[in-house]
């Protein structure tokens, strides 16, 4: 299998792209010596982009998004966003990180608050009016489909409507790039496969750039304009493959042969790792 | 009827029942059983004293000078394990080197030490406070060491991941859960806090309930006692209470008040 390019079609050279990520490493010392979790990676990301990372378990997928999100400071290589260096040395730079929005795989919400508060929260952190943040987090609950609910504590959700609350919360201050691990990895298939169609409207509406880090491979394919797959010790890119099929994506998309090619790709070479 | 609805009904037929079932052999053996009333009088007798108590004027003094020790003791209990609490769970090192003394000290059997706070204190409600606050300090204070350290993970990278600072997640994330754990050991500070002022006026002083009850012991009044026992067990009650509603107030999306109310409701 040949290793393909990891930058985007020529379209974007003069602009400054969303992310651009240059020989992004990690080591983590442990007992038995150096684990290089991330090694040499480069990813560049275009706006409006939605790039899936796939790769085993322990393949530096999860690393190399922390480090995106500002949580793991690299220590090799630099992460920019819109032409800002997000690290400097292991200090978080506040402009970029106030660039992005993280959803974890667990909701994370505070069981202390409402819906709609939880939503408001990174809002009120950066001192929005209390006006302005219940409107903004009304229209965000809507938006996710979760509009009857505000006023619901987390506990009285359901896990796929939890993970609905964490992407408003994490899109209520307007994101330059959403950052997802494996969100919706604790969800049954049936609600995942409505997440996922609900997750591409969202992001169609709010032209969101996306970079969604799962183990599904055909959750990958349906998702991204761009799969990139790695490979663990050390965890690098082995491949980056376009998915060109034209969206709004339906679910009768999954049952393609052309769809199933590419998932059928990816599978077969991450069999083939070891 | 449906299940439900029993089970929310149940306790409120069997506890007065109960209390019921329990006055009437309580009743029984006294009179039948021969014995001698003034070791074990029979409940008529104190409900008697109960009565003459509540409704003659001494007792709401004595019940003034307690309740104000408790809440006095209970207070600084609080504020100090509040404090102390959050202080060494932030602070492993501190934690770490403290610790033989937090467990001698917590091991130790505190009410020993009222004749010490008498000869510090004298005999006023200052040394009962004291006690009082000593005894309802642990709990509350290890509940917060443990609740600071229980502040979820997942919780706190959400907030890292918006940038937050120091004082943002001390006031909306970690002010916030350790309540729980605040109210767990507030709930057992408070019947602390109740049972140190009572044995502290046991030993020393000449007010409180406390010292009523020493005195209807040597006045050999048995009815007596039992009316103030019964008495001061309604305080503790309405104090415990006042504290679980504040419980209910402050974190009715927590487990231990949800589930209660989802199951009343």
């Amino acid at each position: 299998m040949p290793v393909m390019s990891t930058t985007p079609p020529a379209a974007t050279t003069g602009t400054v792209p969303r992310l651009k990520i240059q020989g992004v490493g990690r080591d983590f010392v442990t007992r038995s010596g150096v684990t290089h979790a991330v090694s040499g990676v480069d990813i560049v990301i275009d706006r409006g982009e939605f790039l899936a990372v796939i790769g085993r378990s322990g393949c530096g997928k999860t690393t190399l998004l922390r480090m995106i999100g500002g949580l793991l400071a690299p220590t090799s290589g630099s992460i920019e966003v819109d032409g800002h260096n997000l690290w400097r040395g292991s200090q978080v730079d506040e402009s970029a990180i106030t660039k992005l929005g993280f959803v974890f795989q667990e909701s994370n919400l505070f069981p202390w608050l409402s819906v709609l508060d939880n939503i408001a929260l990174p809002m009120k952190l950066r001192g929005v009016g209390k006006a302005a943040r219940r409107a903004r987090a009304g229209e965000l609950a809507d938006l996710v489909g979760l509009g009857g609910f505000g006023r619901s504590y987390p506990r009285e959700l359901s896990g796929g409507m939890r993970q609905r609350a964490a992407i408003a919360r994490a899109l209520s201050t307007e994101p330059e790039l959403l950052l997802m691990d494996e969100p919706f990895g604790a969800l049954d298939a049936l609600t995942r496969e409505r997440m996922n169609l609900e997750l591409q409207r969202i992001v169609l509406e709010t032209t969101s750039t996306v970079v969604f880090v799962t183990h599904d491979i055909p959750e990958a394919v349906f998702l991204a304009d761009r799969v990139v797959h790695m490979t663990p010790r050390p965890g690098r890119i082995r491949q980056t493959l376009p998915v060109e099929f034209a969206k709004p994506r339906t679910v009768d998309l999954t049952t393609t042969p052309e769809f199933n090619e590419i998932v059928r790709r990816l599978r077969h070479d991450i069999d083939e790792e070891d | 009827m449906s299940r439900r609805k029993v089970m929310r009904i149940l306790p409120w037929v069997v506890t007065p029942a109960l209390v019921v079932l329990i006055v009437a052999g309580w009743h029984l053996i006294v009179t039948v059983g021969q014995v001698n009333p003034f070791l074990f009088p029979p409940p008529g007798q104190v409900g008697e004293k109960f009565v003459g108590l509540i409704t003659g004027g001494t007792v709401w003094s004595h019940t003034l000078i307690t309740l104000s020790e408790i809440l006095i003791g209970f207070g600084i209990a609080v504020v100090s394990g509040v404090i102390v609490g959050v202080v060494l769970g932030k602070f492993a090192w501190l934690e770490s080197s403290l610790r033989p003394l937090i467990v001698i000290s917590q091991v130790a059997p505190k009410v020993a030490f009222i004749p010490l706070f008498v000869i510090w204190f004298g005999f006023g409600l200052t040394s009962k406070i004291w006690l009082s606050a000593l005894l309802a300090f642990f709990p509350i204070m290890l509940n917060m060491l443990l609740g600071v350290r229980s502040v979820e993970q997942g919780h706190r990278e959400v907030m890292s991941s918006l940038n937050a600072t120091r004082s943002q997640t001390l006031l909306q994330l970690e002010m916030r859960s350790v309540q729980p754990y605040l109210f767990a050991g507030m709930e057992v500070g408070i019947v602390l806090a109740t049972t140190g002022a009572i044995v502290g006026e046991y030993i020393s002083g000449s007010e409180g309930l406390g010292f009523l009850v020493v005195s209807s012991m040597n006045q050999l009044d048995a009815a007596l006692t039992f009316a103030l026992i019964l008495w001061l067990s309604l305080m503790g009650l309405a104090l415990y209470l006042i504290v679980n509603e504040l419980k209910r107030f402050f974190i009715p999306w927590h487990e231990s008040v949800y589930s209660l109310r989802n199951a009343a409701a």
